[in-house]
């Protein structure tokens, strides 16, 4: 029986073809109603931005919170700017908007870069960075550009403001330090002035899940040597990693092909794969991180 | 202070459609796409992976390219939603309609509706050569024509030089 057949057997008072479960649903319009409603609601409601991870997992019934509090009508999330040598974009800050920001890529390059590789156009469009970061999707770019870029989130519930940073933000999978009360409000990038940057991943398509990829950054010294490194890996393993050993071997030496077959062989070793799936197991993750963080030094320091 | 508004399952949304004012009361859980092909009747947006992977269900909203099988309809509330219906002329196809009928750009035509919205939504000056448009098309699927057809439609309708970017 076809969909569509089904429908039309149906009683026309109910409802056809409904994909998520019920909730209830409420759109504040600003930021004290949302953490009111969200402290109200707490472990039963979800924030909900751009959609472009919750409502698949909705669709899959996967998630079923019982209110979904939409954050992307508050006025005070929707403020992007570069103060004091930071960006900040506020939680209903689409990606798209981003991606599109001259102020943005001269301030942070890396997430301009990063950005194309976020889902699809059609996905950017609505979807969200401080809600790619909240969601916290392993394979995902922007936790490690915010890892990378040593990025601060601002976090509030209806009592509290506080700020984590990028470092101590990501748990695991999925898993952040938000409680059920807070929301990512904001996310601050200290702005990576004269540095290079570089985003490479491997997927199955252009626009998919990365299998595994590296985002970094790297400031030479006027004498060709790396002053400043910073390096971070996603889809390896269940959160952003950064590669400490990797960027403390890097610094203070020029880039030569002898210094980027250590890099590749250090980040293999060091990296901390545990993904595993359809694609790729943890070990062809590792191999190819390190193949990964050799191209994006390779292209830093060209 | 207005008081919080209080989280509701049944919601009434007003949005334009089409250019014609919509209004009507929701389940909150109403996925846009099934909004507009169940209580509208628009099935001109056609619904495959139902979780924003293939694309058949891109259309505009303010004027920016979408899935709306992952948009509630309640999100749209207040936007103005474009679908294929509204891009196609009385009478005949539109240029780009007819650049996929000339280049062999559909087979079965499932997907056709989310690739001519993407490409309506697009500005073709970001997208200046074939790899930018292959960059821009891999958010659509298409099962029948391997997307040459495609590209060179997209090519057609942009006038762009046919040769242009191709492989030798």
């Amino acid at each position: 029986m076809t969909p569509n057949m089904h429908n039309r057997l149906r009683p026309p008072h109910e409802a056809p073809t409904v994909k998520p479960p019920r909730f209830r649903y409420a759109r504040p319009e600003t930021l004290d109603e949302a953490l009111h409603l969200l402290a109200e609601h707490g472990d039963e409601a979800r924030v909900l931005a751009g959609g472009q991870s919750l409502i698949p997992l909705l669709n899959f019934r996967l998630a079923r919170p019982e209110v979904l509090i939409d954050i992307t009508m508050v006025e005070e999330l929707r403020l992007m700017a570069v103060e004091n040598g930071t960006l900040r974009i506020g939680a209903a800050v689409t990606q798209r908007t981003v991606e599109r920001s001259e102020e943005a890529a001269r301030a942070c390059p890396l997430l301009t870069k990063a950005l194309p590789f976020v889902g699809h156009l059609q996905n950017r469009t609505r979807g969200t960075v401080a809600g790619s970061i909240a969601h916290a999707d392993p394979a995902a770019e922007l936790p490690a550009v915010a890892a990378a870029l040593d990025a601060v989130m601002v976090v509030r519930s209806s009592s509290v403001e506080r700020t984590v940073p990028a470092g101590e933000f990501f748990f695991g999978p999925f898993t952040t330090a938000l409680e059920p009360d807070e929301i990512l409000v904001e996310v601050r990038f200290p702005s990576s002035g004269g540095a290079r940057s570089s985003v490479v991943e491997i997927s199955p398509r252009s626009g998919d899940f990365a299998i595994a990829g590296a985002a970094g950054l790297l400031l030479a010294s006027p004498g060709g040597r790396t002053a400043e490194c910073a390096l971070a890996l996603f889809g390896v393993g269940g959160a952003p990693q950064r590669l400490t050993e990797v960027e403390d071997h890097l610094k203070g030496r020029r880039v030569t092909s002898g210094l980027l077959d250590e890099a590749e062989e250090m980040t293999a070793r060091t990296a901390l794969a545990d993904s595993e799936d359809i694609h790729a197991d943890a070990a062809y993750r590792a191999r190819v991180a390190g193949v990964l963080v050799r191209r994006a030094v390779e292209e830093m320091a060209a | 202070m207005r008081p919080v508004p209080r989280p509701a399952d049944r919601i009434t949304v007003s949005m334009s459609v089409n250019g014609g004012p919509v209004e009507r009361t929701v389940d909150s859980r109403r996925l846009l796409a099934d909004f507009l092909r169940e209580d509208l009747g628009l099935t001109g947006t056609h619904l495959g992976c139902e979780h924003g992977v293939c694309g058949a269900c891109t259309l505009l909203v303010d004027g920016r390219p979408v899935r709306s099988c992952i948009m509630l309809a309640v999100q749209a509330d207040g936007c103005e939603v474009t679908t294929v219906e509204g891009i196609t002329p009385r009478e005949g196809l539109n240029p780009i309609q007819q650049a996929f009928k000339d280049h062999h750009g559909l087979q079965c035509g499932f997907c056709t509706p989310g690739f001519l919205m993407t490409l309506t939504g697009a500005e073709p000056s970001e997208y200046p050569d074939d790899e930018s448009i292959r960059e821009l098309l891999a958010g659509n699927l298409c099962r029948c024509t391997g997307y040459e057809g495609i590209v060179e439609a997209v090519r057609a309708a942009w006038g762009r030089d046919e040769r242009e970017g191709r492989r030798p």
